[in-house]
């Protein structure tokens, strides 16, 4: 099977229920064969961005061009954009077969040509034996796959996936997410899905678009988002991030320094453009915080900062520490092996930065 | 079932806007406004015009006046209304132990309760009023025992009693199955709370249970009491006519179209059908008391003790024997050669089916045909109202709703009279036959009556079925059209039927329209035929043998529709395990 690869772009496109806005001014360009996620938290409007792309939902302005063409007044049925639903959406009076074989049908196709493509089809999601069985007898992992052999069967331009892991229990849900992922690389075809979990996003995706309150916040790859995310928001759901309130300012000496609330200067790099100077937010990874103990000297690359652990978490992989420094609480991920000794509550200690590491945000 | 209906983490269809109206929505909308407006607004509205106004045209309430001025109307009114309440309130008697006794208790009794609660339904009254006649009437089969054992007769088949009492056991289940509905969707941490805060026993069932299942038994018994109102046929059966519904039609029979008290007493019905509905909804309206979370336990059910179950057994036993008392006279009259002044028949006869086979077989065939059509005709309507509704924007498309559900609280007596009154002297277009004189006048009046019920179940079933199931026949390429015939239909199949089969069985039982409708013998369904059967003592047999297979039509067909209903939830259920 050879799909069409087609590009999709998103201009300017509004949204509002009433008098809520849910999508507010998105512009957007999917290339052609891209596997492409909508991250966002519940609320964020990524579930109807997907609805708008497939036409259930009519953007009040801008326009949705599929290969440069406008398709925004088309209704559902003719605009050859295949979606998997969230619940899989099979119908329950016909077998795996038929529900495979129904667009084929509604493209009035001949018997052999229905035959032979649900027969691939069907092979491909490696159901070739369940064809007469009804999709109440089959598994989680199962519908999907049907789901999923129902809609590439009538080769779309687009492959719409909404939370397409959401209703699978964890580890036919890693599996099913590399059988997608094979999938949606065999066929090449433009594939764009809709999830709340920045793992799922991350691990599968070759970019992401983060969503918030209809706005979108962010589109890059996923060590793009997670190194240098724009805003507070997509630092804060793009893994996880220490976030300190503070004002950019520059040095008399020319260096660039960072007043952090409850916190000495913090000297930084040196950025590549001239920064903005004013109130910033700064955002560092808790695993780019190492911490070591009061006595012991430090890298002198490193800022280093004086603190009392608050709590300590062992994880297996490695401790996260929440660590009081001055009137700020650090979170600070330390990779664990045999042997490495644990700080616990109460215990002083220094916190050491990597300048390098920290990103200024300016919202 | 939950699990097709709920998406997890995201709103409810009712919050996604909804795809753009097309003509085809706008000329289905048109079609059935125009068909509920010819049919149900318009001769009703008819009706209502005509009770308010003089020979020269202008309004007047002069005709109420009367109405109240005469003493014989004056009693009708009291009667019927006297009737219908303590219909209720017997109705209730016998319900709500019942029902009491299925949710809390464990027990095999419960099965039999179930089957106690169709029963009655499955035979028109005024048939169980003759059978009832025969088995506790003057001279019936229990006053003659008690005269010869103990002395004394109970006349409770007499008079208005009499009325009240063939309704009240015909019309209980109503009560009983909303009651026992509500019942089930009571959470059964809301009875943890109550015992934990000390209420137990009868305090617990008065201040918790009952006002929580308050809504279904309101709704039951505003059912019966419109329903005992209304009711034409076992009074006249009974041979009462001092009430509102005998009135109006002996005098549109007797007077004729013109005259005005029988518009008069079909204001008043429809007045307090609509006071009845209106009352329960309000009681009701912002008290949807559903509390069952998702995954929360229902009442629980304990054992009986042996007292109560002497108890509980007694009254099961008790009721059932009344229950059952109509059809067990109906069988039996429909055999007996001489069935007069005695206990038990004197002798038997198969003579009384031959009769009906060879004569009656028309009327056989008139019912198929008047109610094949009528509920055909209200799947199709129920179910395009129930897409217009639930899946388009279509500006006052709750309209159809309204209008359609209104049928429920007009009398299938208003109904002919308003159809006598609008299409008088009207011809069928391109023949010479009068519009009144036409059958099909009969079945749509079936048509409109059964509507509601037809259209209740249409709107389940499309509740039932996840929009996610069309939305994704539309990608893969369906239109509006193709997903309707392809999925919707198809999926709506066991609401669909099951309607249908509510339609026919009512409506195979549908009297009193009938009776003023029906122009010529040749038109008579069979429940027009067991009417007029039991007007003469010789017609009793051949009458009874009549009900019998009505009957046997209603509890099969009630009987496949349960079935379908239960079919199809299994596998609607099965499918979209989110």
């Amino acid at each position: 099977m050879s799909m069409n690869k087609a590009s999709l772009e998103c201009r300017h496109i509004s949204l509002s229920y009433g008098s809520t806005p849910v999508l507010r001014d998105i512009n957007l360009k999917i290339e052609p064969g891209e596997f492409f996620a909508l991250l966002g938290p519940s609320g964020s409007g990524k579930s109807t961005l997907l609805r708008l792309i497939a036409g259930f939902n009519q953007h009040q302005s801008g326009e949705l061009l599929i290969d440069g063409q406008d398709i925004s007044g088309v209704p559902p049925h003719a605009r050859h954009i295949g979606m998997v639903f969230q619940n899989y959406a099979l119908w329950p009076h016909m077998t795996v077969w038929d529900n495979v074989a129904f667009g084929l049908v509604e493209r009035r196709e001949s018997r052999d040509a229905i035959r032979r493509k649900v027969g691939a089809a069907l092979e491909l999601v490696g159901l070739a034996d369940y064809a007469k069985r009804r999709p109440g007898q089959l598994s989680g992992g199962q519908q999907q796959r049907v789901a999923l052999a129902r809609t590439i069967v009538i080769e779309p331009k687009l492959l719409l996936l909404d939370e397409p892991l959401s209703n699978l229990d964890k580890n036919l849900r890693v599996q099913m997410r590399d059988e997608l992922k094979n999938l949606q690389r065999t066929l090449g075809l433009t594939t764009i899905f809709v999830t709340h979990d920045q793992e799922e996003a991350m691990t599968t995706a070759d970019r992401m678009a983060v969503l918030d309150q209809g706005v979108l916040q962010q589109v890059g790859t996923a060590a793009g988002l997670y190194d240098y995310p724009d805003n507070r928001f997509v630092a804060g759901f793009v893994g996880t991030a220490n976030l300190l309130e503070g004002e950019l300012k520059m040095a008399p000496d020319g260096a660039l320094q960072f007043h952090a609330r409850g916190l000495g200067p913090l000297t930084l790099a040196r950025p590549d453009a001239a920064p903005t100077l004013g109130a910033a937010t700064l955002a560092l990874r808790p695993h780019q915080v190492s911490i070591a103990d009061p006595q012991q000297a430090g890298d002198a690359a490193r800022l280093w900062l004086d603190g009392q652990v608050e709590s300590a978490e062992f994880l297996g992989e490695f401790s996260r520490y929440r660590v009081r420094v001055g009137e700020l609480a650090l979170l600070s991920d330390q990779p664990h092996y045999a042997g490495v000794p644990l700080f616990s509550a109460g215990a002083p200690v220094r916190l050491g930065i990597d300048p390098r590491q920290l990103r200024v945000l300016t919202s | 079932m939950s699990a097709s209906t709920v998406a997890p983490g995201r709103a409810g269809p009712s919050a996604r806007p909804r795809p753009r109206v097309g003509p085809g929505a706008w000329l289905a909308f048109g079609l059935i406004l125009a068909f509920l407006l010819l049919f149900l607004i318009v001769p009703v509205g008819t009706v209502i015009y005509t009770a308010f106004v003089n020979e020269t045209g202008s309004l007047t309430v002069g005709h109420f006046a009367n109405f109240f001025g005469q003493l014989v109307f004056r009693e009708s009114f009291f009667n019927s209304l006297g009737v219908a309440l303590a219909s209720t309130f017997f109705a209730s008697v016998i319900a709500v132990p019942l029902a009491y006794l299925t949710v809390r208790f464990e027990f095999r009794g419960a099965l039999l309760i179930q089957t106690l609660g169709v029963l009655p339904l499955i035979m028109p009254p005024f048939v169980g009023a003759v059978a009832l006649q025969l088995i506790f009437g003057r001279s019936g089969s229990v006053n003659l025992l008690l005269d010869d054992w103990l002395g004394f007769t109970i006349p409770i088949m007499d008079g208005l009693v009499g009325v009240t009492f063939v309704e009240s056991i015909h019309y209980f289940p109503f009560i009983l199955l909303n009651l026992v509905a509500a019942m089930r969707n009571i959470d059964g941490a809301m009875e943890e709370s109550a015992l934990n805060l000390g209420a137990r026993g009868w305090r617990l069932f008065r201040r918790v249970i009952f006002p929580l299942a308050m809504p279904g038994y309101l709704a039951g018994a505003a059912l019966v009491f419109v329903k005992v109102f209304d009711d034409l046929g076992t009074p006249l059966v009974m041979g009462v006519t001092n009430m509102l519904a005998p009135q109006a039609y002996l005098r549109i029979t007797s007077v004729g179209v013109d005259d005005p008290l029988g518009y008069v007493i079909s204001v008043i019905m429809i007045a307090f059908s609509i006071l009845a509905l209106w009352l329960a909804a309000r009681v009701m309206k912002g008290r949807d008391y559903a509390t069952l979370q998702k995954g929360g336990g229902a009442l629980h059910k304990r054992r009986l003790t042996a007292w109560e179950a002497v108890l509980a057994y007694g009254w099961i036993a008790l009721v059932l024997l009344v229950v059952l008392a109509p059809h067990a006279g109906i069988l039996l009259m429909s055999f007996a050669q001489v069935w007069s002044f005695s206990v038990l028949p004197d002798s038997y006869t198969l003579a009384h089916y031959a009769t009906v086979f060879s004569d009656a077989s028309g009327m056989i065939g008139n019912t198929l045909l008047y109610c094949l059509l009528a509920a055909g005709l209200d799947v199709v309507i129920g179910t395009a109202i129930a897409y217009l509704i639930l899946r388009t924007r279509l500006p006052a498309r709750q309209w159809l709703d309204w209008l359609a559900s209104a049928a429920l609280a007009i009398p299938g007596l208003v109904l002919a009279i308003g159809y006598l009154r609008l299409f008088r002297g009207m011809h069928v277009p391109f023949s010479d036959q009068l519009v009144i004189h036409s059958w099909v006048l009969i079945m749509l009046a079936y048509a409109v009556r059964r509507l509601p019920y037809a259209l209740r179940s249409c709107m389940a079933a499309l509740q039932q079925v996840h929009v996610s199931l069309e939305e994704a026949a539309q990608s893969l390429g369906a239109s509006r059209l193709s997903t309707i015939r392809r999925v919707v239909v198809p999926l709506m199949a066991g609401g669909i039927l099951a309607g249908f089969v509510t339609s026919f069985i009512t409506a195979a039982v549908e009297l009193s329209a009938t009776l003023l409708l029906v122009s010529s013998e040749s038109q008579a369904p069979m429940s027009l035929g067991i009417y007029l059967y039991m007007q003469s003592i010789a017609g009793r047999g051949p009458g009874a043998a009549l009900g019998v297979l009505a009957v046997l039509v209603v509890g099969l067909g009630t009987y496949f529709s349960h079935r379908f209903v239960e079919r199809s939830r299994v596998t609607t259920s099965a499918s979209t395990k989110a």
